[in-house]
């Protein structure tokens, strides 16, 4: 059942919210053991405000256009007094003093947060195999992986255990998951969602979005959670837009655009699913024409400078001082550098060592200086093509979800999962993946929506308009 | 336009290992230096590339000083945060002798 249709009926008092949560909460005890998408179930606190829900429906008070909608949340947004880890071994046991921004209105908006989804460490990763905890499985073929980092969110949805979950997306790890598993996954502008209470990993990349099945559920939570935050400073000050209500608008006469730099290195069957994304598009009434960025070539180098330049300041506060892990040294540098050591995953001390060399002195202009004269240039060329057309599309992975292992001791192959989705990040643009059929192995394609800034919704018309015509 | 940098040397991923307070084995010095030179040469197409007059984006929103009213608010409860920390004493955070250890 769609979040859209639960939230309806408990709202009308059709349905109570503890029988929809209980129902979630039995799916994923009897699903996840395979899986493994969460890292830690809530039942109690799942079940004590579902009952709050319902005592707001006897009262006759509205709980919110989410009403005992079960959500999950990827494990990088804090939870008051509940554990959140990164899935990282030095944030085992940790609890934080307060609510992350979006689950403080994902509360308020009456949804139930049942549980905290599995991640790659810090967000590090495209395949949820870099999490201290193992790796999650991706339910359309659980010998592959369910791509990353939000890989848990992802099949949390996919597997039919909640109908909306939040992840955070800094280079695709909201849509790339998302692809990989069959359902829709929203990158917002930068800025549209504040970030407060979502654990940093590069701050002029992360954003919060959510996973749903249906496009409808996926507007609904992005209503929920987006708009001006106080606490976060790069929060812009503007309302949420509205989402929903422009959903059957539809594509005619909208210019669209085939980012062939995004899209000619992705395998024959995923390029054969966009070319019939495409075709739907034209017969809703769009204008396709193939379109040049050709700073987004070099999207994936800049990413993977300018990110873990990011982290390697961001992950510094991880000392073993005021929580999580420590370990114990005769000196605080000792215990600085034994804590790391102990406390950080491969993938994780690799990008911190990147970044910190290309910051260091001497080789800052050469890859740090020069990494963000290039995110001028993406800017610039989408700007270009923004001039003619309203929306951009492209494939969202360059294949269909890899068998888990496959890339794993190949950090560069990996890196090369996310080609086509972190153009978006350097521009600070949203963009959003459709479901749109399968390939050759049967597995899910997705389909990449690309909008200006502030453009969710025109972006949101046109996932419509695809998801109407997938096969 | 910069120059085009030399391959990362061991001794280099030493260096930025104890940059960034992080102990490393010989094994992951090894296997870091590998890697990290693999991702380095990745990006050379990003530092051979012309970008002689392009300013640097740091930021995708063009941000400045963003400020609020200088209103007092409640903060996080002192003593909760503390109950997170490894060690603590008298409202503090505690932590090893700072000079003259082992390291």
């Amino acid at each position: 059942m769609t979040a859209a249709a639960t939230a309806s009926s408990v709202r009308t008092g059709e349905r109570r919210a503890r029988e929809v949560v209980e129902e979630a909460l039995s799916l994923v005890e009897s699903g996840d053991g395979a899986l493994h998408a969460f890292n830690n179930v809530l039942i109690e606190e799942a079940l004590a405000a579902a009952d709050e829900v319902d005592r707001r429906v006897a009262a006759g008070v509205d709980p919110g256009p989410l009403a005992g909608v079960p959500v999950a949340l990827k494990d990088n947004l804090c939870t008051r007094g509940v554990a959140t880890t990164c899935s990282s071994r030095i944030l085992d046991g940790w609890r934080p003093p307060y609510d992350a921004t979006v689950v403080a209105r994902l509360r308020d908006a009456g949804a139930v947060v049942v549980g905290k989804t599995n991640m790659d460490e810090f967000a590090m990763g495209s395949s949820t195999e870099n999490s201290a905890f193992g790796p999650t499985r991706n339910p359309c073929d659980p010998s592959r992986v369910p791509g990353g980092s939000s890989g848990g969110s992802a099949a949390a949805v996919a597997a039919g255990f909640v109908p909306v979950a939040l992840g955070s997306d800094t280079g695709g790890s909201i849509r790339q998951p998302a692809a990989l598993c069959g359902v829709v996954g929203v990158k917002p502008t930068y800025g549209l969602v504040s970030r407060y209470g979502l654990v940093a990993f590069a701050s002029s990349l992360d954003q919060i979005g959510p996973f749903a099945a249906t496009v409808e559920d996926a507007a609904l939570a992005l209503e929920v959670i987006a708009g001006h935050d106080p606490c976060d400073s790069t929060s812009i000050a503007e309302p949420a837009p509205s989402l929903v209500a422009v959903l059957g608008d539809g594509v005619e006469g909208l210019r669209v655009g085939v980012v062939r730099e995004l899209t000619d290195g992705c395998d024959a069957d995923v390029r054969a699913r966009l070319a019939e994304a495409v075709a739907g598009l034209e017969s809703a009434g769009a204008k396709v024409e193939e379109v040049s960025v050709p700073a987004a070539a070099y999207g994936l180098s800049a990413y993977y400078l300018i990110a873990p330049a990011e982290a390697s300041s961001n992950l510094a506060r991880y000392d073993g001082v005021r929580y999580g892990l420590r370990v114990q040294g005769t000196d605080v540098a000792a215990m600085y550098g034994r804590t790391r050591a102990a406390g950080f995953g491969p993938e994780v001390k690799r990008r911190i060592m990147l970044g910190t060399y290309a910051l260091s002195a001497g080789y800052y202009d050469a890859y740090y200086g020069q990494a963000q004269r290039v995110r001028t240039l993406i800017i610039r060329d989408f700007d270009a093509a923004y001039r003619d057309h309203d929306l951009l599309v492209s494939p969202t992975t360059p294949t269909t979800a890899f068998p888990i292992g496959a890339k794993a001791d190949d950090p560069l192959a990996m890196y090369l999962s996310d080609v086509c989705t972190v153009p978006s990040n350097l521009a600070g643009q949203p963009a959003m993946t459709v479901p749109f059929g399968r390939g050759d192995d049967g597995l899910p394609v997705g389909v990449q929506v690309l909008a200006p800034a502030r453009g969710e919704a025109v972006m949101f018309r046109a996932a419509a308009v695809l998801e109407a015509h997938a096969p | 336009m910069p120059g085009m940098p030399r391959r990362i040397s061991r001794d280099d991923v030493a260096h930025v290992a104890w940059l960034a307070r992080l102990d490393v084995t010989d094994d992951e010095l090894e296997r870091f230096t590998e890697q990290l030179g693999a991702i380095l040469e990745h990006a050379a197409d990003v530092a051979a590339l012309d970008t002689s007059g392009v300013p640097p984006t740091a930021h995708p929103l063009p941000l400045a000083n963003v400020l609020r009213d200088d209103v007092p608010h409640e903060s996080l409860d002192r003593d909760e945060v503390l109950a997170e920390a490894p060690t603590a004493e008298d409202g503090r955070f505690r932590v090893p002798r700072i000079l003259g250890g082992d390291a």
